[in-house]
């Protein structure tokens, strides 16, 4: 890919970095008002919405895939399963409905 | 998960180590993908050391494959990080007090599912070592099975290489259903903010990156007013009973 490459790898760096930089030590230690530090605590889970859904029902042409995908995960999840079996046991069931 | 427990570096490498394992295939099947698109072992390996953003990572190179101009995917990566923003400002509220160099290292593992494990976290605070252990072993991760997936993956059956695309949103549906249990809160934040997202995709009227930062700012400013004005008239309700 050449030179072009590790330029672009540096920006993307740079892009991916600062973001997460920033807050932590420039915003740190400064009180924030009420409103602002509830808005911060909402937003794990918002973006854990908006992160899942819809892109989780396009990740193969096929629309089942990412239905059957999707259906699995929650049904895993609420059964109270840890993190990575939800991810494996997903990854298996969407193996067998790609094998039929 | 005990109370006040998860302190040290060993709990923190303990805590990360289902992400470790939730990254296993989606790094693998990030370094077959990269493979795939031409990139070499070391150009693939080095983007996950450096940039280290799966979703980013992914849309390079689907970027890179269609010949998109790099300046082009350094601004999409930028967009798509933004979100990083708001959650590191996010955990800036919940992790202990250290020095700013500190904060900076473990700044650059700060990733969704990072994150998602650190703000879940039923402690108050959390502290720096255990910061450090939840992102070292979910980095470590990360790398290293995107230069395996480099070699191995080809290899793999296609069934498999399909199924494992779900990984990266099997795991964040993984984080998110244990909090959403008993929560309402919780539930309304991570609807609102899907159907926000949905529509916006939809009708096309921001690229990705703008409509998750978008959605997810409309839903947690939209559900926090709606939860102070519930309250405020809980409050109002019973001073009047006390005055009665």
């Amino acid at each position: 890919m050449g030179s072009m490459y590790w330029w672009m790898l540096l920006g993307m760096a740079v892009a991916t970095y600062v973001p997460r930089m920033i807050p932590l030590t420039i915003l740190d230690g400064k009180e924030l008002p009420p409103i602002v530090s509830g808005v911060l605590r909402n937003i794990p889970y918002a973006v854990l919405g908006a992160l899942i859904f819809p892109a989780i029902l396009h990740i193969q042409d096929d629309i089942l895939f990412g239905v059957i995908g999707a259906i699995t995960a929650f049904t895993l999840a609420f059964l109270g399963l840890d993190v990575m079996f939800v991810v494996i046991g997903t990854i298996a069931a969407l193996a067998v409905y790609s094998l039929f | 998960m005990g109370c006040l427990v998860n302190t040290t570096f060993f709990h923190g490498l303990k805590a990360g180590s289902s992400i470790a394992i939730g990254y296993f295939p989606v790094a693998l099947t990030f370094g077959l993908l990269a493979k795939t698109t031409g990139l070499s072992i070391i150009e693939a390996t080095a983007m996950s050391l450096f940039v280290y953003a799966g979703a980013a990572q992914y849309m390079s190179l689907s970027l890179l494959a269609t010949g998109v101009a790099p300046w082009l995917i350094v601004t999409n990566t930028f967009i798509v990080n933004i979100r990083h923003f708001l959650m590191t400002a996010a955990l800036s509220e919940k992790v202990e007090p250290a020095p700013k160099w500190k904060k900076a290292i473990y700044a650059f593992g700060i990733t969704d599912e990072t994150f998602s494990v650190l703000a879940t976290q039923k402690n108050r605070q959390v502290t720096t070592a255990f910061t450090f252990g939840v992102a070292l072993i979910a980095y470590s991760s990360w790398v290293i099975f995107t230069a395996v997936g480099h070699v191995i993956g080809a290899n793999l059956p296609q069934f498999l290489q399909k199924a494992m695309s779900v990984a990266l949103y099997a795991m964040f549906i993984g984080l998110l259903v244990p909090s959403m249990k008993g929560n309402r809160k919780v539930v309304l934040l991570a609807v609102i903010a899907a159907a926000i997202h949905c529509a916006l995709f939809y009708t096309q009227l921001l690229s990705t990156g703008w409509s998750i930062l978008v959605a997810t700012l409309a839903s947690a400013i939209f559900v926090e007013i709606l939860y102070v004005k519930s309250n405020k008239n809980v409050e109002r309700f019973t001073k009047r009973k006390e005055a009665n």
